[in-house]
């Protein structure tokens, strides 16, 4: 081990075992948060551990953590998706329009909707190389107009299938739970075992190494944007089931903040190079135990706010100490 | 040597050492720089010139040794601290603000003021012009910095160093990016500099400026202080051999490198093979014209000169890291056209990047991930990563490269500059290439380390692989060589071959021409 480490010169022994402790927080704060909060509301809580609780919250937290998913592979690639909100409007607009010609099709076309968005966004970023924020923030604008101009109102439809997917069960889970359970084993089997994941960490990690290796980086980054587009826009669709309506103007919306911070949260540097899966999901669960904790206490919701602000500060600062190590 | 004049020099360093983790880049240098005198700074790449240059100018902390200037004790805490004692740096990346006008620029922090403490525009104007007067620079300086060319920024740091009383000014490569008629001009400036006294360190690998510029020169070499005295006393010959570690007359008859040394023998690299890379008439703008390399299998081809000779962008040329404007590049005869690093990869080109760190290990994954990376496709399927494939290879790799590691599954990042170097061959080994380019493949790693990757250049070559080896160790280069050609300027200077490859050969041809 001696030769192996490139030791920095023996820092002070109280500095390192604060990085050591930051960069624990960094990897296992967030389950630790988890846990805390869950220990804390059996306690305190009265009728928390009901299954219909439980059900209520992962139900509330599915499109989250959809969306978020996608989100950690773009910052996996030193990159952010700004526009996953205004593609879940997207989605759901193009859902309205054309479940005439029945529910596969018209899923089919808001979901197809996700990817061009993402590929047009990936493009940017890959192609012309324009910053990922100034790229999707581009997208994140035109498409909630797109969006409006296809349907300017809140347009409520009746389509049982619909219904039954935003509201149905199998064995009292959800399709909505069971979707986003899916869409993270997917992702996580992504990232373990494709060439497309391994290729994405070593992007984010060193570009310039990816493309002197041979790597297909423009590729790569594109399929990136895309598979984002794809995630926000089933979490869009999943939404408009559940409320049975199409609402364009505030669907998603701030759903682009909701979903950095997850990421965050759950410990995938901004940096890239590195995607936390499960930290993500987590990161997703953490902010919706916090708010729906401080909501059964009676506290105002500003104070989630300046509670949620405290853990995003947090996660950053864990996550700095790594970099600057 | 004339007797000591009576003031003391105006930087005078002795036995200044800085360590960094498994490097020691300085080993007890000295320095010493008077007023009025350009003191050339040379040496290839890891020789010190830059830990130096920081040193001097308060970026680092030396571990040992003592600093004076102007005759008293000196402890640099930080830039500002030197900038204080009157020792200025102009960088390449010029440490001014581009979208600030020349003026603001030049005045920055000490704008002259109005009765109410408003700066006062007209006068920050007017002494702007006044400050750049000298420098033959007529610009409108109400307009931003970086409307104006690289020389003109230049000339603006240069104007406002000396215009806070710098007392040393810190050349670094000051020409690389100037034309002709401004490198003119900058020396213009730099001769009134030192009529005013003030003394110029000035680094360059330009022999021709070094020689036109400075009085007086040091060379350093593996962070050791190997001559410094009056410039005139050198020739170029004599500067070069000095660089790169090659006394004439001490140049061993056998050297201490793990190559066998011997020079087109065996039954490699026959004129009747295949090349398995020929490159015709390769050309970059500004930085190479018409290099042309043919390896052929079992050879290994040398590609010697001075740093910024034009090595690292001719190998980068032939694997598609650097858009051609002109020539060819065909591997095992076929022709590659429009070469990118992707295609040049699949077609068995494997390209070991000079600068490791930023172009070839990717630190936060694992040793595992980062020697897979290259060779994904063919250990995969359909997509789907094959562990099992990925582990025998990786395997193979550890094993044979003897990657010391305390698992497979460490950051890169986090292994010592040998293993690194070893992980970065495994992942191009892994991908069975026909032609390995080594860019400088040893520098920078133990000595252990060094001796097996020359061992393994060897027995890759045997084994059928094409190598073009660049290095700026002339002994490394000779003895692992079969052939050797020499750049000059972006250009080949010379080829030499068989009995030719010797390391006096390669000196002749790195500074000849530029006698007269």
């Amino acid at each position: 081990m001696a030769d192996v480490k490139a030791a920095p010169a023996a820092p002070a022994r109280t500095g390192w075992d604060r990085s050591r402790a930051l960069s624990w927080l960094q990897d296992y704060g967030v389950y630790a948060s988890v846990a805390l909060l869950l220990v804390f509301n059996a306690v305190f809580t009265p009728h928390y551990l009901e299954a219909g609780n439980f059900r209520t919250q992962l139900v509330q937290v599915a499109p989250i953590v959809i969306v978020s998913l996608g989100m950690a592979l773009v910052i996996g690639t030193e990159g952010v998706d700004l526009s996953v909100g205004s593609v879940m409007s997207l989605s759901a607009a193009m859902l309205t329009l054309y479940l005439g010609y029945g529910l596969v099709p018209a899923l089919l076309v808001a979901l197809l909707g996700g990817a061009a968005s993402g590929a047009v966004g990936g493009a940017m970023v890959a192609f012309l190389g324009v910053q990922p924020i100034v790229a999707t923030l581009a997208l994140l604008v035109g498409l909630r107009g797109l969006a409006n101009v296809l349907v300017p109102q809140l347009k409520e439809f009746r389509d049982p299938g619909l219904l039954e997917l935003g509201g149905g069960s199998v064995g009292g889970v959800p399709y909505v739970v069971l979707v986003a359970a899916a869409v993270t084993v997917a992702v996580g089997f992504a990232m373990r075992r494709t060439t497309f994941g391994r290729r994405l960490v070593a992007i984010g990690g060193n570009r310039r190494a990816g493309e002197l290796s041979g790597l297909p980086v423009k590729r790569v980054l594109v399929l990136v944007y895309v598979v984002s587009g794809v995630l926000a826009a089933l979490a869009g669709v999943l939404s408009t089931a559940r409320i049975q309506a199409a609402d364009p103007t505030s669907l998603g919306l701030l759903m682009e903040l909701s979903a950095i911070t997850a990421v965050v949260v759950g410990g995938t540097p901004l940096t890239g190079g590195r995607v936390r899966v499960a930290g993500t999901v987590m990161g997703a669960l953490l902010m919706q135990l916090l708010t729906s904790t401080l909501t059964k206490h009676d506290l105002p919701s500003s104070w989630t706010q300046m509670v949620q602000a405290v853990i995003i500060l947090g996660a950053v600062y864990a996550a700095r100490q790594r970099v600057t190590r | 040597m004339a007797a000591p004049p009576p003031d003391p020099p105006l930087i005078q360093a002795t036995g200044i050492v800085k360590r960094f983790p498994g490097v020691l880049a300085l080993d007890g240098v000295s320095f010493e720089l008077r007023a009025g005198q350009a003191h050339a700074l040379v040496g290839e790449n890891g020789a010190g010139k830059s830990t130096l240059l920081k040193v001097l100018t308060g970026v680092y902390r030396p571990d040992a040794g003592e600093l004076r200037v102007a005759g008293a004790p000196a402890a640099f805490g930080s830039p500002v601290d030197a900038q204080r004692a009157g020792v200025q740096a102009i960088h390449q990346e010029i440490g001014l603000v581009p979208l600030m006008s020349v003026a603001r620029n030049l005045l920055l922090g000490r704008e002259p003021r109005t009765r109410l403490g408003l700066i006062d525009v007209r006068a920050l104007h007017r002494r702007a012009e006044e400050l750049l007067r000298p420098y033959g620079v007529e610009v409108d300086v109400r307009r931003p910095l970086r409307s104006f060319g690289v020389g003109t920024q230049q000339m603006v740091a240069l104007a406002r160093a000396v215009s806070v009383d710098a007392r040393v000014v810190v050349m670094d490569e000051p020409t690389s990016s100037l034309e002709p008629r401004e490198v003119d001009t900058l020396f213009g400036v730099i001769g009134g500099l030192l009529e005013q006294g003030i003394a110029v360190v000035y680094v360059s690998h330009r022999m021709d400026e070094l020689f036109r510029v400075c009085e007086s020169v040091t060379v350093l070499r593996d962070g050791r202080l190997v001559h410094t005295g009056p410039l005139a006393d050198l020739d170029r010959l004599r500067l070069v051999s000095l660089m790169l570690g090659r006394d004439m007359a001490e140049v061993r008859a056998e050297g201490l490198t793990r190559f066998s040394g011997e020079h087109g023998s065996g039954d490699h690299g026959r004129a009747a093979d295949t090349p398995v890379l020929e490159a015709r008439g390769l050309t970059v703008r500004h930085r190479i014209a018409d290099v042309s390399v043919t390896v052929r299998p079992g050879e290994v081809v040398g590609l010697g000169g001075l740093l910024g000779s034009g090595r690292t962008e001719t190998a980068k040329a032939i694997a598609g890291a650097l858009p051609l404007d002109a020539g060819t590049v065909a591997v095992a005869g076929r022709a590659l056209r429009r070469p990118t690093a992707a295609s040049t990869t699949r077609a068995g080109v494997a390209l070991l990047p000079e600068d490791r760190k930023a172009e070839g290990i990717v630190p936060a994954l694992s040793i595992r991930e980062n020697i897979a990376l290259a060779a994904l496709p063919a250990l995969s399927r359909a997509g789907l990563v094959s562990d099992a494939r990925i582990d025998r290879v990786v395997d193979v790799f550890m094993k044979r490269l003897r990657i010391k590691a305390s698992s497979v599954h460490q950051p890169a990042g986090e292994l010592s500059g040998g293993n690194q170097q070893k992980v970065l061959l495994a992942r191009w080994l892994a991908t069975g290439p026909k032609v390995l380019l080594l860019d400088e493949p040893t520098r920078g790693i133990d000595v252990g380390a060094k001796a097996e990757v020359q061992a393994l250049i060897e027995e890759l070559a045997g084994e059928g692989l094409g190598v073009l080896l660049i290095s700026s160790d002339l002994e490394e280069l000779v003895e692992g060589s079969d052939r050797v050609l020499v750049l000059r300027d972006g250009a080949v200077a010379a080829e030499l071959s068989g009995g030719e490859v010797t390391e006096h050969g390669v000196l002749a041809a790195i500074a000849a021409e530029g006698e007269d």
